[in-house]
């Protein structure tokens, strides 16, 4: 499935990037169910409205899918070992998620060749809304 | 304000199948189109027992059965005040359909800063499966905006 190689990656390399579809009440509506989070703040206006919020507003943890997925579609998952994020702002209903991600250190830890990668989840005005991080282990 | 009595409070142990169903409308509701996330024969083809849970699901599986507003409410949570500040796991072997996971957790920290205009509180889950084999660790910070 994935041709990455220790040997062959760079401190510095780059994961191919993942552009993620507008984020709409629909996506909201459908993460709320499969995620099991049915906090009405994501999916009920009138309960945002009446918290303070202009909208609804993202799951954070949609956002952390995307990010998943942009691990997954680059290494197998059985060979991720850790993966965690930080959330720095809420993403707005209609954002446009891009993911990237990139390589920063290459070490060996219980006796596996691993990387740890950067990552890094910004909106379509280039607001940064996740940055995470995440060590895999490669061949 | 949250109730700092509750660091060191377990939640009740819990154990959830992992319903390949529930895997398939988690890896549609996130545009995830890789075959291995949906079919079975693709996952094994994959070297995988069944359709794999994703890197974020054991999350899911904390919720599966949970009314948010329950769990949290006795520790003063405010839904409509609640964020999430940072999510980890950490990751010791595949969770697939099929399984059944246990989940432990805890919280182990609460602070504030700015005053105690955030306040935070860290929640700690380790997640076994039917074998006795733990799978993950996840720690998770939410955060209730008093401001």
């Amino acid at each position: 499935m994935s041709a990455i190689n220790f040997e062959s990656l760079s401190v510095g390399d780059e994961l191919p990037s993942l552009a993620k579809p507008l984020i709409s009440r629909t996506t909201l509506a459908l993460f709320a169910g499969a995620s099991g989070d049915h906090n009405p703040i994501h999916i009920d206006i009138d309960f945002a409205r009446a918290a303070g919020m202009d909208d609804v507003f993202a799951h954070g943890m949609l956002g952390m899918a995307y990010l998943g997925q942009l691990l997954t579609q680059w290494v197998p998952q059985q060979q991720l070992r850790s993966y965690g994020v930080r959330f720095g702002s809420i993403t707005q209903l209609g954002a446009q998620m891009s993911c990237a991600g990139k390589v920063v250190e290459k070490f060996e830890e219980n006796g596996e060749k691993r990387v740890r990668l950067e990552l890094q989840a910004t909106d379509e005005n280039g607001d940064v809304k996740l940055v995470g991080q995440a060590v895999a282990a490669l061949d | 304000m949250l109730d700092r009595s509750y660091v060191g409070h377990s939640f009740p142990t819990h154990s959830v199948p992992v319903e390949a169903g529930q895997l398939r409308f988690f890896a549609k509701a996130v545009g995830e189109e890789s075959p291995v996330y949906h079919d079975r024969e693709a996952a094994r083809a994959a070297g995988y027992r069944d359709i794999p849970a994703p890197p974020t699901f054991v999350f899911s599986l904390g919720l599966v059965g949970t009314d948010l507003a329950e769990k949290y409410l006795p520790m003063g949570v405010d839904l409509a005040r609640l964020l999430h500040g940072e999510q980890q796991f950490e990751y010791f072997a595949p969770i697939c359909a099929g399984d059944v996971i246990t989940l432990e957790s805890k919280v182990t920290d609460i602070y504030d800063k700015k005053g105690g205009a955030l306040e935070f509180a860290v929640e700690e889950t380790t997640a076994t499966n039917q074998d006795g084999e733990l799978v993950a660790k996840a720690v998770q910070t939410l955060v209730m905006r008093n401001g």
